[in-house]
């Protein structure tokens, strides 16, 4: 049932970015018929074994053009605004001017939405737009390439270090609405930013599918973080796929808390020396399903890459970790560390893991540890032993567990944030915020 | 202080103690020694209240209480303390967060309000200067990433916090080398006093030097078969346990 989007699709196609702009219709054009073809991800994808996205099919969501936009609770969406950033709003999928934030923005930085980047810098958007998504690949980039209605655009020039983070704040408004953004962060030699994507929304069903494709030139560093809050009932396809020029650097953090059905893909290739750092916490509660897929290419020698993923699984919660780790043959001397650890709180929980290593060099150091467990009696017994009651010490352990994540975070108000929703989202009897 | 009477655990079938029979009356300083398995370590987490041990016969009475009928944390609470043989690591708890839990753990049990933060972190910085610790450990996970005699450093800085009635220091020395040892046995006695009472649990003599029992006891084979003055654990350095075992067989 791949047809019923080209059909809602087909009444928005004059409303989606860059629509006057032959190269891109040309670009859609191979995207809706790869699309076609192959349709969403079945679990007789390999990379897909583990998460059914079927209720895509079965389900039909809605896009809506820009002037369709539903009703946005100001309060509420300021709440989820971090101090201290710039912001870009992007409500059901189309950039909001009037919610975002963005004056006085360094004449070396170019943000803004793809619609306004495909009008002011075409020829620029073209030389990165789908030069690092595989449309041939199973999952939903050929599906966002196809339709997507808006996105935002990011160029740093060389030697430029965005004096603030920017926040891309991704709001779906109503249900049963499809948003499908795509977006470029292009960081020239020697560049430095640090991006947050939230995602948040109603409290109903809807969809977002978001695909951010990352150039870091040599030498430049870019640190993305993603705050997934959708609703616990929606379903959330995002993905960030990268090229790494030499000497580069890349840090991704996944937060990933919300939606029903949630597949974050981060892939990445290293060129010599770059460096990739991974991260990732999920937690999981009633039947939310959360994958991390994850894939480093190492194509060239000294690179190094990090990945430690930590989820915490209740009730009839899943989560999926799978690491994917490429070595070519050329790639020697390559320093490769991958881990996932799952708390599983319930029974019925469940966590699967797949690392994945497949390396053609000779001459490399990978290493992988992969844990499921419970909470660790012995911890439990050493905070009893310093008179913590067994319910405040399984809270302090669980919570633990998962700021260790929390704590790698540099930037103030995001920590802050993600820590709220870490402790609202679990057992917190006992645990004193105050203090941590 | 306790009085430990006729002690007999099994983990799983296996008798581990045998009949212990141990007074320790408050103020004095007791040192157990014995052979790997003797049953020490059961000792130490019989009297925590660590899961996995049956006790089949005998008593612990503490401060006139049935010690085994109380939680772990209540025995806590009621001031027993046990500086671990290995430490847990807790990954994303800092040692402050978890020293200021505990402490508001013991207030609230006795009444007492929440401490005041500014008087504690005043209270800590003192304390962990005494153990010539770096204030940066506060702000670390705990025992993350840290050295065998920090990890026991650190346990001792909990008690100097918690200051409890009834230490037991289960090999607190193993793995030090002297320096640190110096420093641990500096913070240990300076716990010492009239009302507060120690089961120091040791392999190696070394450590008597700097801390001086009232008391030591041989444990072997799951009871006490020798008890008496430091001496004695001079005696036992130079004859080795064999020499006790083949005294009481």
């Amino acid at each position: 049932m791949t047809t019923q989007y080209s059909e809602a699709y087909a009444k928005l196609e004059n409303s989606l970015a860059g629509s006057s702009l032959s190269w891109l219709s040309e670009l859609r054009t191979q995207a809706k018929e790869q699309f076609l073809e192959r349709g969403f991800p079945r679990l007789s994808d390999e990379e897909w074994r583990y998460s059914n996205v079927s209720v895509l099919d079965k389900k039909a969501f809605s896009p809506v053009s820009d002037s369709e936009l539903g009703h946005i609770d100001i309060a509420d969406l300021d709440s989820y605004k971090l101090a201290d950033c710039w912001t870009l709003v992007l409500v059901d999928g189309h950039y909001s001017a009037s919610l975002s934030d963005l004056d006085g923005i360094a004449d070396a930085v170019i943000v803004s939405s793809m619609v306004d980047a495909l009008k002011n810098h075409p020829e620029k958007v073209k030389s990165y737009l789908g030069q690092a998504v595989d449309l041939k690949e199973a999952g939903f980039k050929a599906f966002n390439q196809a339709w997507f209605s808006d996105g935002v655009f990011v160029s740093v020039a060389a030697n430029t270090v965005l004096d603030k983070p920017l926040q891309v704040l991704h709001v779906v408004t109503s249900a049963e609405v499809l948003a499908n953004t795509h977006h470029v962060i292009a960081l020239g030699t020697g560049a430095e930013a640090t991006v947050i994507e939230t995602f948040i929304g109603c409290a109903e069903r809807y969809a977002t599918v978001s695909v951010t494709e990352v150039f870091v030139e040599k030498n430049a560093g870019l640190s993305l973080y993603k705050t997934q809050l959708e609703s616990d009932k929606a379903v959330h396809l995002g993905g960030v796929y990268v090229k790494q020029a030499r000497d580069s650097r890349f840090k991704h953090t996944n937060f990933a808390f919300g939606s029903l059905l949630a597949r974050t893909d981060v892939h990445t290739d290293l060129s010599q020396a770059s460096e990739c750092d991974l991260n990732g916490l999920y937690l999981g509660v009633k039947r939310q399903h959360i994958d991390n897929h994850t894939r480093i290419t190492h194509v060239e020698p000294y690179a190094i890459s990090k990945e430690l993923y930590k989820g915490v699984l209740n009730d009839k919660a899943r989560g999926v970790f799978q690491g994917r780790v490429i070595v070519a043959e050329q790639a020697q001397k390559t320093d490769s560390d991958m881990h996932n650890h799952n708390l599983l709180l319930s029974d019925n929980a469940e966590a699967d893991t797949k690392p994945q290593l497949e390396i053609y060099a000779d001459d490399v150091k990978c290493a992988h540890g992969i844990t499921v467990g419970q909470l660790d009696d012995k911890s439990i017994f050493a905070l009893q032993s310093r008179g913590i009651d067994e319910e405040t010490a399984r809270n302090m352990l669980t919570f633990a567990f998962a700021n260790e994540m929390v704590n790698k975070i540099k930037f103030k108000p995001l920590h802050e944030q993600i820590l709220t929703q870490v402790l609202e989202r679990f057992p917190q009897a006992g645990i004193d915020k105050a203090w941590l | 202080m306790i009085s430990i009477k006729n002690l007999h655990v099994s983990v799983g079938d296996k008798p581990i103690l045998k009949g212990v029979n141990l007074e320790i009356p408050a103020g004095e300083v007791h040192a157990i020694m014995g052979p790997n398995g003797a049953g020490k370590s059961t000792l130490s987490h019989v009297l925590s209240g660590k899961e996995g041990y049956t006790v089949t016969e005998g008593s612990v009475t503490y401060k006139g209480q049935d010690l085994l009928a109380l939680e772990p944390e209540m025995r806590a609470r009621e001031g027993v303390f046990l500086a671990f043989q290995y430490p847990v690591e807790i990954p994303g708890v800092s040692n402050i967060y978890l020293l200021k839990a505990a402490l508001n753990a013991m207030r609230k049990h006795h009444g007492k309000d929440e401490v005041d933060a500014l008087d504690f972190l005043t209270m800590v910085k003192g304390k962990i200067k005494a153990l010539e610790m770096d204030e940066k450990f506060l702000y670390r996970a705990v025992n993350e990433g840290f050295s065998g005699g920090e990890k026991k450093r650190n346990e001792i800085l909990q008690a100097a916090i918690l200051e409890p009635s009834f230490c037991i220091l289960d090999e607190t020395d193993s793995g030090l080398d002297i320096d640190a040892l110096k420093v641990v046995s500096k913070g240990v006695n300076a716990l010492r006093d009239e009302a507060r009472s120690f089961l120091m649990i040791t392999h190696y003599q070394r450590l008597l030097d700097y801390i001086t029992p009232d008391v030591v006891h041989v444990l072997a084979d799951g009871k006490i078969v020798k008890s008496g003055g430091p001496e004695l654990a001079l005696e036992l350095e130079a004859k080795g346990y064999h020499w006790v075992e083949e005294q009481v067989a």
